[in-house]
């Protein structure tokens, strides 16, 4: 459908995107993509659902073994556990740093900006194992603990559950603050002017108008951390240990080291309905605050 | 409620090396509509911004009333504002939004649905109050500011061009509004704006700023008929600047010599001139184009000054001569439509005369 140009269009006329390319022109910029998620997401995906409940015969034994063995609803629990821990630490932390990011200018931003995004540009990988060198029995933390003799013998610090958080929560932390700060930066001065102006002390004036509309953006980050915390795989299959298994770590096992594909798809059906259900809720319960935009 | 005397005294900003405002001076009397007028960059905002407690002071004081509040914080001034793009918060409805500095204040529950009712109304907008501020349009979201700003009874508002999103017919609209309702109220207003005709309508004192300094404040006829700088002249009101020399200054009046285009005969020295012209001095002469009569060349023999018509405009209640003198300049004269008459017509001969009050001198170059 072709929109008639706008009377009072700002680009004086210029046609916008749905007049410059037609359906057919449109249709095939999306078709890779479009070929792409059905190749490599959709297939192999519902290969490995259909695999769950169908494979060798027809039978929700998968399903019920993951309700019947204690040890998978407990990693069910654990992963989601973490993931609301490590969500809540990055924008507890995060927060405040994409507030300051939008506030400062010149050279300050560029530092913070620079702190942000050069973890963020730099592989898991090598982050993950920088907690390894930072935690490890003789490592810097330990070496600092008993040189200031906090403790006399090394503490048990890598391989477990705080491992595991602190490490996934630095590696996410610029997925929450850098939604939060694109909003906050486009927050007028004015608004925590005309509350300040109106009464409001500076924390009245954050509560009561910064925080309320940058929600979005919190909204954007809370979420985008706590989906990908959900399937994190490398960190803490590196810093974490048995007792901190975690959803797809298991799955990994059962599909590399067990072989067993379709109780991995059941086990991988689980955490996708799972996380569904709960970004759905979040989604509701912060609905109340849509229905208005800035400016 | 009872508008509060505002006094800047000696007030400077530096930004590094800018200074945004240069030792203003300003006694706002309480119960008064004090327009701050000048173009962009002129250090109007930011005096008003150091007034609502946003930008520091590098130097000088502000009180308001009997209260010194230079270094106090925006929230403790009890100051009224009104924001250039109105600043409604847009998560809260009307209601909420107007009821904001009352909940900051703690007034009791029934008090505040009162008093924002009140307020509400004050503005005609009672019905208004479940909606979001995105809801309305340009004209109500400004009415709901004034009322967010006026529900508290600050003894002093301040507007940062409040009128500026809106269009011709709304803005002379709300102007006689919210000076009506300030007269009312008996509110002091600070009132920032580029736009001269706005401050001229509403203002009881005009203070024109230039530069980040306080080039003249007066009432809008003092600033119109006896402008102190060529600044004031030229940015207030439209005027004629002509270069003219002294050419004779005796007990009969002065008379500037225009060379070709003729002369301008003043009956005394004008007062803004700290000492009379001596003959040869060069000075800029300036004009009200409505102060300028155009004569036919039969009305009169000898006029003072000569010149062609070489276009009329028609505006409706008046109309515009632009005149080319014979030495070169263009005058532009604005007469009343008078329907029936004849006017002169483009390419006419015409004379010119200047009543001697009506003549502003100013030295050639600023002292």
């Amino acid at each position: 459908m072709r929109a008639k140009p706008l009377a009072g269009s700002p680009f004086g006329g210029r046609p916008t995107s749905a007049q410059e390319y037609g359906p057919g022109l449109s249709l095939l910029l999306v078709t890779p993509l479009v070929l792409l998620l059905v190749g490599g997401f959709l297939y192999p995906v519902g290969k490995l659902f259909w695999g769950s409940v169908f494979v060798p015969e027809a039978t929700f034994a998968n399903y019920a073994r993951i309700l019947q063995e204690p040890l998978f609803l407990l990693v069910l629990c654990r992963t989601f556990e973490i993931a609301f821990v490590v969500t809540a630490l990055a924008l507890l932390l995060g927060y405040p740093v994409a507030m300051a990011m939008a506030r400062v200018s010149g050279r300050t931003a560029m530092l913070i900006a620079a702190c942000v995004l050069i973890p963020l540009w730099t592989s898991v990988l090598v982050r993950s194992y920088a907690w390894i060198v930072l935690l490890q029995r003789n490592g810097v933390v330990n070496n600092a603990l008993i040189e200031t003799g906090l403790t006399g013998t090394p503490l048990r610090l890598l391989y477990t559950q705080g491992a595991v958080i602190a490490a996934m929560t630095q590696v996410l932390l610029p997925f929450m603050i850098l939604p939060i700060y694109s909003v906050v930066r486009n927050i007028p001065d004015d608004f925590v002017r005309a509350a300040r102006n109106l009464g409001a002390g500076s924390l009245q004036a954050f509560f009561r108008v910064t925080l309320p509309l940058s929600l979005p953006g919190v909204t954007a980050g809370v979420l985008i951390t706590f989906i990908l915390s959900l399937g994190f795989y490398i960190t803490p299959a590196l810093v974490g240990g048995p007792g901190t298994l975690m959803m797809s770590t298991l799955i990994g096992q059962q599909t590399t080291e067990l072989l067993d594909w379709p109780f991995a798809g059941a086990l991988a059906a689980v955490l996708l309905a799972a996380t569904l259900l709960l970004v759905i809720v979040f989604r509701r319960a912060l609905a109340l605050n849509k229905g208005f935009k800035l400016g | 409620m009872d508008g509060a005397s505002v006094s800047v005294r000696g007030l400077g900003k530096r930004y590094g090396a800018v200074r945004a405002v240069k030792e203003v001076g300003i006694e706002v009397r309480s119960g008064e509509f004090l327009s701050l007028l000048g173009p962009s960059g002129s250090g109007k905002t930011t005096l008003l911004m150091m007034i609502a407690g946003f930008e520091m002071p590098s130097e000088g004081a502000i009180r308001i009333g009997d209260r010194d509040v230079t270094y106090v914080a925006p929230n403790r001034r009890n100051i009224g504002m009104v924001f250039q793009r109105y600043a409604l918060f847009p998560h809260m409805t009307v209601a909420d939004n107007v009821a904001f500095p009352l909940r900051m204040r703690k007034v009791v529950k029934a008090e505040i649905a009162r008093r924002v009712t009140d307020a509400l109304a004050l503005v005609q907008l009672q019905d208004f109050g479940k909606r979001l501020p995105a809801e309305l349009s340009g004209g109500q979201q400004q009415r709901v500011a004034v009322a967010r700003a006026l529900v508290f009874e600050p003894p002093v508002l301040l507007m940062d061009e409040p009128l500026g999103a809106l269009d011709k017919k709304l803005r002379e609209q709300m102007q006689i509004e919210i000076k009506r309702l300030q007269q009312r109220l008996g509110v002091t207003v600070i009132y920032v704006t580029h736009d001269q005709e706005e401050a001229l309508t509403m203002s009881d004192r005009i203070a024109v700023m230039r530069n980040g300094s306080l080039e003249q404040i007066g009432s809008p006829t003092e600033l119109y008929d006896n402008p102190a700088t060529p600044f004031v002249a030229d940015f207030v009101g439209k005027t004629n600047f002509l270069e003219a020399v002294c050419q004779s200054c005796n007990g009969t009046g002065l008379e500037f010599g225009l060379g070709q285009s003729g002369f301008i005969h003043l009956k005394e020295c004008p007062p803004n001139l700290p000492s009379p012209p001596r003959p040869g001095d060069k000075m800029r002469v300036a004009v009200r184009p409505e102060q300028i009569r155009i004569l036919r060349p039969e009305d009169s023999d000898s006029p003072p000054l000569n010149g062609v018509v070489e276009a009329v405009i028609f505006v409706g209640s008046f109309r515009t001569f632009l005149v080319r003198l014979a030495g070169g300049e263009l005058v532009h004269v604005q007469a009343s439509t008078d329907h029936g008459i004849a006017h002169p017509q483009e390419g006419d001969r015409v004379g010119l005369t200047i009543p001697s009050q009506a003549v502003q001198v100013f030295p050639e170059r600023r002292p």
